[in-house]
């Protein structure tokens, strides 16, 4: 029965979603961490969808392949008093695009809901042919 | 006697058929971000006259005993389309998704409707099998 597939299917696509709601979280955490001793500031990172199939075709499900770094050199301040300044008096931040997150978040949040609304249809028609002939 | 259940069989296929092209809308809208994903559909109409045997092409004709016949039945995989996107994509992802929301939703409606079509069917059958006393 295929409309059992629905739940695998939409299930990976949700968790895949989640997973990126949670890279967005850890990235706006990080927004305004400064670098370290090592002189690396938080790089903001990024989830890296594919498609994975389950079984027979027609039913593709996602799946998060790798989660990748963005390598843009931090935003520096010059702020000769804080004590993570560099000789310079530079202080250097994480990568983190605040906007950019926002609408990341907002993008995998709607995603995340489609599919849970396609669950949800996917579960009364399967009820509704529970009760076929009764 | 198998014209008994001869409706409620197409019916039967037609579920089936419906319950594969919801499978592969959900999957379609579980990659609407996958980059690269190519977004399928399949015929209903076409796949529905094959699964019940009123296809048109002309079965292959079978000259040895031992020749396979053409499979029946309702099977959606020879019948997947690509869908043609209406705007591209930077990703190259081909997913619609008001249109396959609109194809999610069109599709459980009908899928409903062919259970009632099935459940009335039945109900016709078991009025037809009761005896005069009993109503």
């Amino acid at each position: 029965m295929s409309l059992f597939q629905i739940f695998n299917v939409s299930g990976s696509a949700s968790s895949a979603q989640s997973q990126r709601l949670n890279t967005v979280a850890s990235n706006l955490a990080n927004a305004d961490t400064v670098a370290g001793p090592d002189g690396q500031a938080y790089k903001a990172r990024q989830v890296v969808f594919q498609t994975q199939l389950m079984g027979e075709v027609g039913a593709a499900g996602v799946r998060v392949s790798t989660i990748s770094e963005d390598n843009t050199p931090g935003r520096r301040v010059h702020d000769p008093k804080h004590p993570a300044a560099d000789g310079e008096g530079y202080v250097t931040y994480s990568n983190v695009n605040p906007v950019e997150e926002m609408v990341n978040m907002i993008s995998a949040s709607r995603s995340y809901q489609n599919n849970i609304e396609v669950m949800n249809t996917a579960k009364t028609l399967l009820l509704k042919t529970l009760q076929l002939g009764q | 006697m198998p014209r008994l259940t001869d409706a409620i069989d197409f019916q039967a296929q037609a579920l089936v058929l419906r319950s594969e092209r919801q499978r592969l809308i959900a999957s379609n809208i579980a990659n609407a971000d996958t980059p690269g994903y190519v977004a399928r559909d399949i015929d209903f109409a076409r796949a529905l006259r094959e699964a019940t045997g009123q296809t048109g092409a002309a079965p292959m004709a079978a000259t040895q005993a031992r020749h396979l016949s053409q499979a029946t039945g309702a099977r959606a995989e020879p019948n997947l389309l690509y869908a043609t996107p209406s705007q591209t994509n930077l990703d190259r992802n081909t997913v619609d998704m008001d249109r396959e929301r609109a194809s999610f939703a069109d599709n459980a409606v009908k899928y409903e409707a062919t259970l009632r079509f099935i459940n009335s069917s039945i109900r016709t059958m078991l009025d037809a099998m009761k005896s005069p006393q009993q109503s």
